[in-house]
């Protein structure tokens, strides 16, 4: 074994320079976009429309269209995810249970490009003829998409919550003749809520960091979204499209406040979930 | 509670097992159905010998050779640049850190797990041309770029892995070595990590899958759409994500919509394969561990 103190050295400077990786990137994106900052655009940009003809460079619109996409992903995936883990765990016939979770599992391996390739060619028909307007490429066929990819995540997450109540607890509620359901209903999700809500900041994070999937399917309009029917486009897709402008103009340096706002929301979510359940901090 | 709620909630549990299981099935079902006409080996090879093309004597014009030849060096390289530094970190978090440090260390390592991917590669393209300007002009976005960036992605993974796997020994394995006079070192590198290397083996091969699929940080780091195979780390490369949304939006004719198929499938079972292998290394472990 070489010294001691050497290896201990080397593992502390591995570990500090992994730790300053999340702050580098802060800090260069910061430092970018800073001219931004500094003229006190910061707010015109955050809710300005995107006219680039007339100088006008404001992101809102795609900070709708993020919160719009994630937010209509996040609201099919959880109650889908809701049954399924319930499902996993206490309504459904042992086997079939353990099954859904291999598949779930295997699930969250799907590349979100996958999902997006897919997506395009069958979703996105799908919604065009259903609904007789326009494309199809729409805030729906993105969040359906999107709420495919974040289920896994949201299920294995109140899985584990669900199995982490004292089984004497359970066992308790089948001494006093209480169904799997009543069992689920009155001491499963109420000791579990924490887990819930913790996977919940999770999902909504994995919706609002994906890429792949808004940028193929939800249209990319600059135009503020008005129904789950219009074209969006999300924060992450922006960045995708604008990256080919010219590295000085001001298109570019207000992506460095889309980053930054990324950067921020999903920065928030990890910490509140580090908050609400701080043993449940799996790699999704 | 009334029979029909119960009733209900049980419905409700099915319904969406079914939603889900049928979702899937439908996302799978459809590329197996496109692409099947493609599945042969002129969808890798094109027209050139498979031969030839595997002793790299001859180029791969009109298949997907490149692109799964630029996944595989990217992968590598990537890995390769993150794992010293990945699984030294995991080891130091799990062994040596304890209290407000480890606290500290854990959140920004949390942090950097939460950062989209398209952020990364924003930072990744925003960092080559500042440096090709202020540096030196020959610094292009290319497959060390990418790499690079993919590093920093996947870091997080390899850190957990290593830390998570660590921290799951229990205490009788760990007291054994140094008790017989082994120093911290020797118990850490002689005992824990050969007994925690499912776990850390698991963490690395998640790793690769993330590399192998993330599509938003090479697009803007240097995947393009024809490179040939990669002749250089400072060159650009094909990449086989890249290589399906570019097929999903700039196809010309069937043809190159059903590679983009076959190449979706690939990308498809290669990545759940990954976690697959992943997930199996993670419970031989805990199977191992709950034996002893």
């Amino acid at each position: 074994m070489p010294s001691e103190r050497w290896m201990h050295g080397a593992l502390a400077a591995a570990a500090f320079l992994s730790a300053t990786a999340a702050v580098t990137i802060f800090i260069i994106m910061a430092a970018l976009g800073w001219p931004i900052l500094r003229d006190g655009h910061l707010l015109q940009v955050l809710t300005g429309p995107w006219l680039p003809l007339r100088h006008q460079y404001g992101i809102g619109a795609m900070i709708l269209g993020t919160l719009w996409v994630a937010g209509l992903a996040l609201g099919l995936a959880v109650p889908i995810s809701l049954g399924c883990a319930a499902f996993i765990q206490t309504t459904g016939p042992r086997g079939l249970g353990g099954l859904l979770k291999h598949l779930v599992q295997l699930m969250t391996g799907i590349p979100t490009v996958v999902y997006g390739f897919v997506g395009i060619f069958l979703l996105v028909p799908l919604v065009r003829d259903v609904f007789g307007r326009g494309s199809g490429l729409s805030i729906l066929a993105a969040g359906v998409m999107l709420g495919l990819l974040i289920a896994p995540t949201l299920i294995l997450f109140f899985v584990e919550g669900l199995a982490a109540v004292p089984r004497a607890h359970r066992l308790a509620v089948s001494a006093l003749g209480g169904t799997p359901v009543q069992q689920l209903v009155y001491v499963l999700l109420p000791q579990a809520w924490r887990a819930i809500l913790a996977g919940l900041v999770l999902g909504f994070g994995r919706a609002v960091g994906d890429t792949m999937i808004a940028l193929m399917i939800a249209g990319n309009s600059v135009a503020p979204p008005a129904s789950i029917l219009d074209p969006a486009r999300t924060l992450t897709a922006h960045i995708a499209l604008i990256v080919a402008a010219d590295f000085d103009s001001p298109e570019f340096r207000t992506l460095f406040v889309c980053g930054l706002t990324l950067y921020a929301l999903t920065s928030l979510g990890v910490v509140a979930m580090r908050r609400l359940a701080t043993k449940h901090l799996e790699a999704p | 509670m009334r029979a029909a709620a119960q009733r209900a909630i049980t419905a409700w549990s099915w319904i969406s097992s079914l939603l889900l299981v049928g979702a899937v099935a439908a996302v799978i079902g459809f590329l197996l159905v496109k692409s099947l006409p493609a599945l042969n080996p002129r969808l890798i090879f094109g027209s050139t010998p498979v031969l030839e093309a595997l002793l790299l004597r001859a180029p791969v014009l009109d298949g997907l050779w490149p692109a799964m030849a630029g996944t595989c060096f990217l992968v590598v390289t990537a890995v390769g640049l993150a794992l010293p530094l990945g699984i030294g970190a995991g080891i130091y978090v799990a062994e040596y850190s304890r209290g407000r440090l480890k606290q500290g260390l854990t959140l920004l390592f949390d942090l950097l797990a939460g950062i989209p991917s398209i952020v990364v590669g924003l930072f990744g393209f925003s960092l080559t041309v500042f440096l090709h300007h202020h540096l030196s002009p020959r610094i292009y976005p290319s497959l060390l770029v990418s790499a690079l960036a993919l590093a920093f992605l996947v870091l997080p993974y390899l850190i957990r892995g290593t830390q998570a796997a660590l921290e799951n020994l229990p205490a009788r394995i760990r007291v054994i070595a140094p008790a017989l006079g082994a120093t911290k070192m020797q118990n850490i590198f002689r005992v824990l990590v050969p007994q925690a290397l499912d776990g850390i083996l698991s963490g690395v091969i998640l790793a690769i899958g993330r590399c192998a699929e993330d599509t938003a940080v090479i697009m803007l780091t240097g995947a393009v759409a024809s490179a040939g195979l990669p002749k250089s780390l400072l060159g650009s490369f094909e990449a086989l994500p890249f290589y399906i949304y570019y097929i999903s939006s700039q196809y010309m004719n069937p043809k190159e919509l059903r590679q983009g198929y076959g190449a979706a499938l690939i990308l498809l079972i290669v990545c759940a394969a990954l976690f697959a292998v992943s997930l199996l290394l993670k419970n031989l472990l805990a199977q191992r561990l709950r034996v002893r």
